[in-house]
């Protein structure tokens, strides 16, 4: 259990900058994700939180004690990578014990006889036990690597990518195993993803992480419904948020050819009012109605059938726009329709900064 | 133009029967995806197909013509690997010209090639540059121009959008299937992604241990699975399964999930169906969609605990539990409020699936649709 804040921590790699001035706090028993794309700075800020890099600049505090000067073991947090490290010609027993059989912290075997059992339990792995862990599958595999990590109860659980190299429907299982255990252990966990949908499916609370620097940390909901800038706009949320070039015309905002009339209210409404400079319009998907009663015109451009429902490209002029619409709805490629959109779920970002005009 | 038929074909890499008996008709200008996990086979049909790979017996016919005899340079297809395999020393350009070097088309009626497919592929722009100066997109965008150059009778494509990242994958989709529909191609395209296969393919071929499980369109293999592995294999989330037996309980029929962890109420028309099927033991199957859930207690709804939410932005997952089975549900954003809430649920009766457990094969029982 353990509160963890990260102050104005800059960190370079040679000339190259991977963070930039970080502040991030993590809430004692909080389920928190770092959300990014490759080279945008997670697996270095979970390094520096673990110990295993030093910054070159801010504070990094556990339980409100600076930890700048402590090791890696000193600062009693447990690691899981995507690659699961485990000892091979060990079996399952002893590979959960090895973390409580080292020299510098030696527990008397029942203790771990107790601890290795209750991680087993937790993690449904009582059967494996005696098994050597080359004879696992990857999903026991990285549920030993998790194992490994609880049995040593730690302050902090720090997670990167667990989940990346399991197939789809056994990373899906995990996403909920995870969140199940981190729930019934009320500890902290810091999980570093790429992908939005492990983000969002276990986080409390998700830090968006770009170029070495959080754009946004907010709960999953606020993420989706209020993306703070364009780049979190576009990187949450599947299929991506469509974003429009918004067009004055007649002293009016549009979109898509004039097509699309634009309507804001609040600080967005008092900002387009003045058309101070170019803005893009976000909308999503799930926002987009197809129906003949509708204001708007498009081409079917593409149809993908998701099963549970469907995401149909449209075409106006050269703009694509994609809508969500139920399974059963045919709609032939390249055939006439009518759209229309729900008003109240219009985002509004500053073309030049890529801001969102309600957020800021 | 082409239409591609295998008839029976066997393939053994030593010991390991990689490919059974497999029977597959891909009609003219058809998009077909073989979907599967790793090992299944997939790749190993798709290389047959394309000269790359021995059958061991069994036909391949190509508009008609056996080609098993033929090299695959002489089967007149086109292949995109995952990997785009451009020639790092030469621009764009002469990457997508390089299969036409080889016929005697004038300098004029290849640049008028190339620069149609370019056009097609949004990379006109790109042309001049190298490999090493392009994104992994338009590398592979370059990579899928260079095999269409040629105007191929059919494309074969094996993973080509693997290794993009989410948001590409996305795009290269839909651009994928304009250039399947703008150039009257018949394609064939191998993937393990069930996203990819259900929105890209006019029919879906489900591989599993070197066996055709199930060819059908996307709504047939996701509303109709032959069997519980494309059940499973198809979906996110996916299906829930469970054990299940069916009790009579004042007059109405109820499926018990589980060991008996829980029980939902279902027409008693569906039970007798299921019954004259007569299989000793039967498996239940419903996609989170088709589980319906109530905040107040209504007729014909389990009382049931939910347990972790997913919030997924457009929609939310909920982790029901019943005893020990769970089962997820599909659900409006924020429709269940809290982790640990009561809420009733019922299952669509014309969206339950029962299978065989012994066989796994699907009943095939459902009240309509």
């Amino acid at each position: 259990m353990a509160h963890i804040r990260l102050e104005n921590v800059t960190k370079n790699f040679g000339s190259h900058t991977a963070l930039k001035g970080l502040d991030l706090e993590i809430a004692d028993g909080e389920f928190f994700v770092l959300l990014g794309p490759t080279g945008a700075g997670k697996t270095t800020t979970l390094r520096l939180i673990a110990g295993l890099e030093r910054p070159n600049a801010g504070s990094i505090r556990i339980d409100h004690e600076d930890v700048l000067g402590w090791n890696a073991a000193q600062r009693d947090v447990a690691l899981v990578f995507q690659h699961y490290s485990l000892y091979p010609r060990y079996t399952v027993r002893q590979n959960l014990e090895f973390p409580l059989k080292s020299r510098v912290r030696r527990s008397p075997q029942p203790e771990i006889d107790a601890r290795v059992a209750r991680a087993a339990k937790t993690l449904r792995i009582e059967h494996l036990l005696d098994r050597k862990t080359d004879r696992l599958s990857g999903g026991e595999m990285q549920r030993v690597s998790i194992g490994r990590a609880i049995v040593r109860e730690p302050r902090v659980f720090l997670m990167d990518e667990p989940l990346s190299n399991l197939d789809a429907k056994l990373r899906e299982a995990l996403r909920s195993e995870l969140k199940d255990l981190q729930m019934k252990l009320g500890a902290t966990f810091l999980f570093v993803t790429h992908d939005q949908i492990e983000a969002m499916s276990m986080g409390d609370k998700v830090g968006v992480l770009n170029q070495g620097r959080i754009i946004q940390v907010a709960t999953p909901q606020e993420i989706y419904n209020r993306p703070r800038d364009l780049f979190v706009a576009g990187f949450v949320g599947s299929p991506a948020m469509n974003l429009l070039p918004g067009e004055a015309r007649d002293g009016r905002l549009t979109a898509l050819a004039g097509q699309m009339e634009l309507s804001a209210d609040g600080s967005a409404r008092e900002w387009l009012r003045r058309f101070a400079a170019p803005v893009t319009v976000g909308i999503r998907s799930e926002d987009i109605r197809i129906g003949a009663a509708e204001a708007a015109e498009a081409q079917v451009h593409d149809v993908e059938n998701l099963g549970v429902e469907k995401i149909v490209t449209l075409r106006i002029g050269e703009q694509l726009l994609r809508a969500t619409a139920p399974a059963s709805l045919e709609l032939p490629i390249d055939s006439a329709v009518r759209f229309g959109w729900n008003p109240e779920k219009l985002h509004f970002f500053d073309t030049g900064n890529g801001m969102n005009l309600a957020v800021t | 133009m082409a239409d591609i038929i295998l008839r029976d074909i066997q393939k053994y890499f030593g010991e390991a029967h990689v490919i059974r008996q497999l029977n597959l008709e891909v009609r003219h200008r058809e998009f077909v995806v073989l979907l599967g996990p790793s090992g299944c086979g997939k790749t190993t049909t798709l290389r047959a197909i394309a000269g790359l790979e021995e059958i061991d017996s069994g036909n391949i016919l190509i508009d008609g013509k056996p080609v098993e005899r033929l090299r695959a340079s002489d089967r007149d297809i086109a292949f995109v690997f995952q990997l785009y395999a451009l020639y790092p020393h030469l621009t764009a350009y002469e990457n997508i010209a390089f299969p036409l070097r080889a016929t005697s088309e004038s300098r004029a009626a290849v640049d008028a090639q190339v620069r149609r497919v370019a056009r097609a592929l949004a990379i006109e722009h790109l042309l001049s540059k190298r490999p090493s100066a392009l994104s992994g997109g338009d590398m592979q965008r370059v990579a899928i121009g260079r095999a269409l150059v040629r105007r191929p009778k059919a494309m074969l494509m094996d993973e080509p959008i693997g290794s993009l990242d989410a948001k590409l994958r996305e795009d290269m989709r839909t651009e994928i299937k304009r250039l399947h529909l703008e150039n009257d191609t018949t394609t064939v395209y191998v993937t393990h992604d069930q996203v990819e296969a259900m929105s890209l393919a006019d029919r879906i071929a489900v591989m599993h241990d070197g066996v055709l499980q199930q060819v059908g369109t996307p709504t047939d293999v996701y509303r109709h699975p032959a069997n519980l592995f494309v059940a499973q294999f198809i979906g996110s989330p996916v299906m829930n399964i469970a054990k299940a037996s069916f009790r009579e309980e004042n007059g109405r029929a109820q499926v018990i999930v589980g060991d008996g962890d829980g029980a939902f109420e279902l027409p008693a028309e569906l039970q007798r169906r299921v019954a004259a099927a007569n299989r000793p033991e039967l498996t239940i199957g419903v996609r989170p969609e088709s589980v319906r859930i109530a905040r107040q207690p209504a007729d014909g709804f389990t009382q049931v605990e939910a347990h972790i939410i997913e919030p997924l932005g457009a929609y939310d997952i909920v982790d029901l539990k019943l005893g020990r089975q769970i089962f997820r549900a599909r659900t409006p954003s924020g429709f269940v409020a809290r982790a640990g809430d009561t809420v009733w649920a019922r299952l669509d009766a014309a969206q339950t699936h029962f299978f065989d457990t012994s066989s796994g094969g699907s009943l095939d029982v459902r009240l309509s649709g």
